[in-house]
């Protein structure tokens, strides 16, 4: 199959061992200690989602769950929209958001009688608008008041990701790939992770106890495939690539949106903050993070461990010296 | 289709979705397009963000209206009321594409003065006949003044017979009287004119339910991008024809994309959108009772249908492209028939069966529930879950004699004995069911005919498991048998088996992608069939183009429109997938019928001179040096006409239709604004309201519902025809993204079925509170037919409407569940009623009126008919190590 992007160089398995009964022994003697090659580090890759041409059609759910032959994980009628699938968990790595914005008191006014009311706005005020040749151009369309905002939420991918700093084990590394990815043959379950998460991504599987989340599709990176979500995606709402690139078209389309009156629209993630690292899978907005369920200014929380930590010692050392002290003082003969 | 047909000349969608992207503005209306159409809906978003306005005019916020920069909310079934807004707005300040309009419509031609329109005779064309619901539009003067062609009968104008609606439309004077300054009372301008001037802002909002500010911002914004450098398209789906007035909603688009001059041209025309996977390949090779392969006419009982020469007299047109037909039934026929079809039995002619009345599915269901059928193929397809009224299609089940279901999952229709809810134990169901498993669609080959006429071939990937054979395979090897069954018989009514050309055994071996054989040796050749459709000359090559067809047995040829996709032994252009960098048509993916035309009438894209109308929007235009029509895509004109051709005093065929004229279908080459022909219940579109509406007619208070509609009354169809308090709530149907019509192929996936669980019904917060229930709540919803059991999703999506100085409340089901999967749920089908329209015999899914209850406690108790399988592909991939098992299955890492 032809590469869907570049991977220009790939680590290679450990060389095969010489054939034979010798080779076979040998094999069984070396083999915990051969290593092959590291991967040959690649830029970074991950995700832009463009959640102003989502259409909410979960085909990124789907391919998500085909491709990594995820399980259905009950079938619950919530309630929310057209959100049954509630968050992101160890069995469902992309959720679909679906926000409905309608306002409320303004709909009980357009029942009114005689009120112009819907999205339309009064007609004079249009023709203000309107150029000399009487046509209309895009920029009197007002982004319509109301909204139905969906988005595609997915692992981050952070920079520096809290979930592998809290990791014990060494199940979560960083991938040549600059991917956030958990080994669940050597994960143990202690679901440290999860707390770690400032966005909720990690759960534990109730099929085998490990923790799992988003691998940005590791396996088809390395045959140079993009991954399956991004693949399935029909409107490139969830683009896929070297972060670098993406972050100019993403910075493009921003600049786009703000032009036709989408004032809210900006990025998520896309740069780090004091308190966080910026995400390898960023975000096109049209409102703030919160209305999307996103911390609208997400702490790793090893930013308050330092202080903690700091504080820890220096209460310690202080202690120290304030027994010291009281021995020393009360130590001297009288 | 016969909205189209009758406007432009052909039943299909003018254009193709990718040209979607060209348009200034797109005007969505009777579809969801982000949700049935996910895929193509990229093009619109295209068009968007290269600056175009989206609109969509809906009774439902969808997923769609999210997307577009203008929404409309309307009543459901109000659309012509709302077109005919539009249209108004268009005639009477002047926005409309005046060149194009006296060029390429017949809005100059003079109407026959004995015609009376509904404003004179309130709500109602001449012609009508009150008792049997019916129009002569011979006797109510539709034609054209001093019309000397042939005229529309009453017969044509019959339930059951067909006219020649689906394409082309009828015959009509190819020069009739005409007054270029549109001033004359009785010309179509003027009619039209008349026709519209009631439909005002305040009038339609009155209708509609929306403001009449919206009405006219729509209006101007169509209006400001239309013209010659700037293009509008329409985009529609089941959402307009599941209509009783479908056939005029579709009309009414087409008179306002005339007017706008939007058709033929890049970023224009009406788009389509069709409901199922190659729906449209189905109607083209003729599923539907009364036409034959290639929108040709199926035969009928009457007289003059007796031999081949009447039939050809009577149904060929004399002008325009339809002068062909002779041609294309003569060829039809020897594809059928082979060696056995000779001038002498006029090539088997008698031996297709003749139409006697209505056979369409809605009536054979009424037919069926009444005893009056033994037994019933179903392929593809879920009566019993997805067909109206689905409780009187199952109660047609229940009184066959034998049942044959051909699917992948044992679907509702195939387990209507055992497990409906609301029939009767399986004792006493007295059909026999046979269960033929079938393949899907990655296990066997063959093309699809998607939405926009393009032949696609897909490859067979792997065998189907078991006993699974394609659908082909069963249609073949049963006519095979019934061949061996009638091989001997002397009887003069088994010739048409024993004459039949049946002979598509595989010549090669059958191998699959990975070079290894097949494990199924008798499945047909599908290559083969389409190769037979393709058409051939006596001497067995393949023809190039339908243009090659005789009318004297020299060639054969199973679907005319087809031609050209086999142009040569071991080419198959459905199959070709070339991109054609510097084209945006790319005319090597795939093959487009007719003659691979991506953009039908794109005449019409260049002035009457044959120059673009501009630059912006130019695809064909006539190049003076070389003296032929050119561009990015194949013109759908003679290539070589010139535009300053006039067609000499008698001529007939293409020498009849000038160089100036597009629409090559139709015999004056014209787009009709006012089709006297080919449309049953009117020339213009009125509206009327649906069979069910808890409203009145504001615009025409003396005919309050289409008056050809027919009704089949019946304790199993029992209607609430006139407004009425017990259903107040207008009701209007849907389709998720996440599942596939009534759910055969998606209920049965627990990756789909977790993504939307459970039956709901859609509704407003308003409707919520007067009914006292809360989101996520059990509710009834009621219709005369029977009542549904589902939850009640709230939401602020959809508000009521003002109607006729009240709110009138809407609610939204979608029509994926029944009970028969992993999930099930109340049945929105149930609720549905059985009507037709007079022209494609459509009912009306899409409106019906209901009432909303409370409860019951504790949902419908339906279980589930097959275990959800929490991975639906569990087994391990063969052959790889655990580290390399998929990343989430439970066999990775070992």
């Amino acid at each position: 199959m032809a590469a869907e992007f570049d991977v220009t160089a790939r680590g290679s398995p450990a060389a095969d061992p010489p054939p034979g009964i010798l080779g076979k022994v040998m094999r069984h003697l070396l083999h915990p200690f051969r290593r092959g090659t590291p991967p040959q580090p690649q830029p970074a890759t991950g995700f832009y989602t463009d959640t102003s041409v989502c259409i909410g059609c979960k085909a990124c759910e789907v391919a998500c769950k085909q491709w990594n032959q995820l399980p259905a994980d009950g079938f619950a009628f919530t309630g929310n929209s057209y959100d049954n699938t509630g968050a992101l968990s160890a069995e469902s790595w992309r959720h679909v958001k679906f926000v409905e914005q309608f306002d409320v008191l303004r709909s009980l006014r357009e029942r009114v009688p005689g009120n112009g009311g819907g999205t339309s706005e009064p007609l004079a005020e249009r023709a203000e608008h309107s150029p000399a040749d009487g046509r209309l151009s895009l920029d009197v369309i007002p982004p319509p008041a109301d909204r139905w905002l969906m988005m595609s939420d997915v692992c981050k991918h952070c920079a520096a990701a809290p979930c592998q700093h809290a990791c014990p084990t060494g199940a979560i590394v960083y991938n040549e790939f600059g991917n956030v990815y958990i080994q669940p043959d050597i994960c143990n379950g202690c679901a440290y992770c999860i707390a770690a998460c400032p966005f909720g991504v990690i759960t534990r599987s109730h099929f085998d106890g490990h923790a799992h989340k988003c691998t940005l599709c590791y396996d088809r990176q390395k045959d140079g495939l993009v991954p399956a979500c991004a693949k399935a995606c029909p409107t490139a709402s969830i683009q896929f690539g070297p972060v670098a690139e993406l972050r100019e078209r993403a910075a493009k389309r921003v600049d786009e949106l703000k032009q036709r009156g989408h004032a809210a629209a900006h990025l998520y993630g896309n740069q780090r903050t004091e308190a966080y690292s910026e995400l390898h899978s960023f975000y096109l907005l049209l409102d703030r993070p919160a209305v999307y369920g996103l911390p609208d200014d997400p702490v790793n929380p090893w930013v308050h461990m330092r202080g903690d930590y700091l504080r820890t010692v220096a209460f310690g050392l202080a202690g120290l010296l304030l027994t010291l002290a009281v021995f020393l003082l009360a130590g001297r003969p009288a | 289709m016969p909205g189209l047909g009758a406007t432009l000349g052909r039943g299909a969608a003018t254009t193709y979705q990718q040209d979607l992207a060209n348009a200034d503005c797109l005007l969505v209306m009777g579809s969801n397009m982000a949700e049935a159409h996910p895929v193509g809906f990229r093009w619109p978003l295209k068009a968007k963000e290269n600056g175009a306005t989206l609109i969509h005019v809906d009774p439902r916020f969808s997923r769609t209206s999210a997307l577009c920069d203008v929404f409309v909310p309307i009543r459901a079934g109000t659309d012509i009321a709302f077109l005919g807004g539009l249209i108004r707005h268009v005639i009477e300040h002047d926005k409309w594409f005046r060149e194009f309009v006296l060029a390429y419509t017949n809005a100059a031609v003079i109407v026959d003065e004995g015609f009376r329109d509904t404003e004179e005779l309130g709500g109602l064309f001449s012609g009508f006949d009150p008792t049997d619901r019916t129009y002569d539009p011979q006797a109510g003067h539709w034609n054209y003044a001093g019309a000397n062609g042939k005229t529309q009968h009453k017969d044509e104008g019959n339930p059951g017979t067909h006219g020649y609606g689906h394409m082309g439309g009828g015959e009509q004077h190819p020069q009739p009287q005409k007054d270029p300054t549109l001033r004359h009372p009785n010309c179509v301008f003027q009619i039209l004119k008349r026709h519209f001037a009631r439909y005002t802002p305040e009038a339609v909002a009155g209708v509609c339910g929306c403001s009449p500010e919206q009405v006219v911002r729509v209006a101007e914004l169509l209006a400001a991008n239309s013209g010659r450098e700037r293009t509008s398209t329409i985009v529609y789906a089941v959402g307009w024809t599941h209509h009783t007035t479908g056939v005029q909603i579709i009309r009414a688009a087409g008179i306002l994309q005339l007017l706008l001059g939007n058709m033929g041209r890049p970023g224009g025309g009406i788009m389509a959108m069709r409901g199922h996977s190659s729906i449209q390949g189905s109607t083209d090779v003729a599923t539907l009772y009364d036409l034959l392969p290639g929108y040709l006419p199926q035969p009928t009982t009457d007289d003059a249908h007796s031999t081949l020469r009447g039939y050809l007299d009577k149904e060929t047109l004399s002008t325009g492209y339809w002068a062909n037909m002779p041609a294309f039934v003569v060829s039809l026929l020897k594809a059928w028939y082979g060696a056995a079809a000779t001038p002498e039995n006029e090539f088997g002619f008698g031996w297709i069966p003749r139409v006697d009345g209505d056979h369409s599915h809605l009536v054979t269901t009424d037919r069926m529930a009444r005893g009056e059928m033994t037994g019933y193929f179903v392929f593809g397809q879920n009566p019993a879950g997805g067909g109206m009224n689905a409780g009187m299609q199952r109660a047609g089940l229940r009184a066959l004699d034998w049942l044959v279901v051909a699917d992948w999952f044992e679907t509702e229709t195939a387990t209507f004995w055992k497990n409906d809810p609301t029939g009767p134990p399986p004792r006493d169901v007295k059909t026999e069911v046979f269960f033929i498993p079938a393949a899907g669609s990655p296990e066997k080959e063959g093309t699809l005919v998607n939405t926009q006429r393009l032949l696609q071939w897909h490859n067979q990937a792997l065998d189907p498991p078991g006993d699974c054979r394609s659908d082909a395979w069963f249609v073949y090897q049963l006519g095979r048998r019934l061949k061996e069954l009638y091989a001997d018989s002397a009887d003069p009514r088994d010739w048409p088996i024993q004459a039949l050309t049946w002979d598509y055994d595989r010549r090669h071996p059958h191998t699959l992608p990975d070079r290894t054989a097949s494990r199924i040796h008798d499945e047909p050749d599908t290559l083969r069939i389409l190769q037979e459709m393709n058409g051939r000359t006596a001497d067995g090559r393949l023809l190039q183009t339908f243009g090659e067809l005789k009318d004297d047995g020299s060639t054969a040829c199973g679907c005319w429109i087809y031609s050209g996709v086999t142009p040569e032994p071991g080419r198959n252009r459905a199959n070709e997938r070339d991109r054609t960098p510097g084209n945006p048509v790319e005319p090597n993916w795939g093959f487009a019928w007719p003659l691979n035309r991506r953009v039908m009438y794109n005449r019409a894209s260049a002035d009457p001179d044959g120059k673009p109308w501009s630059e912006r929007k130019k695809l064909i235009w006539w190049d003076e040096a070389e003296q032929r029509w050119t561009g990015p895509d194949v013109p759908d004109f003679e290539p070589t006409k010139p535009p300053t051709y006039r067609p000499p005093a008698g001529a007939t065929g293409m020498a009849a239709i000038a160089g100036d004229t597009p629409f090559i279908m139709k015999t004056d080459g014209l787009g009709w604004l006012y089709a006297a022909k080919g449309v049953k219940d009117g020339p213009l579109p009125a509206h009327y309201e649906p069979i069910e509406s808890p409203v009145g007619n504001s615009l025409h208070p003396r005919q309050p519902d289409n008056p050809t509609v027919r009704t089949f009354p019946g304790p199993l169809n029992p209607l609430a025809a006139a407004p009425t308090a017990d259903f107040p709530v207008v009701a209007t149907t849907f389709r998720l993204t996440e599942h596939y019509l009534s759910g055969p192929m998606s209920r049965f996936n627990s990756w789909l079925n977790e993504l939307m669980p459970e039956m709901f019904v859609e509704c407003g917060p308003e409707l919520a509170a007067e009914v006292g229930f809360a989101n996520g709540d059990w509710v009834t919803v009621r219709t005369p037919r029977a009542g549904i059991v589902c939850r009640a999703l709230v939401t602020s999506r959809i508000k009521p409407l003002r109607v006729d100085g009240r709110a009138v409340h809407q609610v939204g089901l979608p029509f994926h569940w029944a009970f028969a999967g992993e999930t099930v749920g109340g049945n929105a089908n149930d609720l549905t009623s059985i009507v037709a329209d007079v022209n494609v015999s459509m009912h009306e899914a899409k409106v019906f009126a209901v009432r909303v209850e409370k409860g019951p406690a504790g949902g419908p108790g339906l279980l589930p008919t097959k275990r959800p399988v929490a991975w639906p592909t569990r087994e391990p991939t063969p052959g790889t190590p655990p580290a390399a098992q998929p990343e989430g299955g439970y066999a990775h890492g070992g």
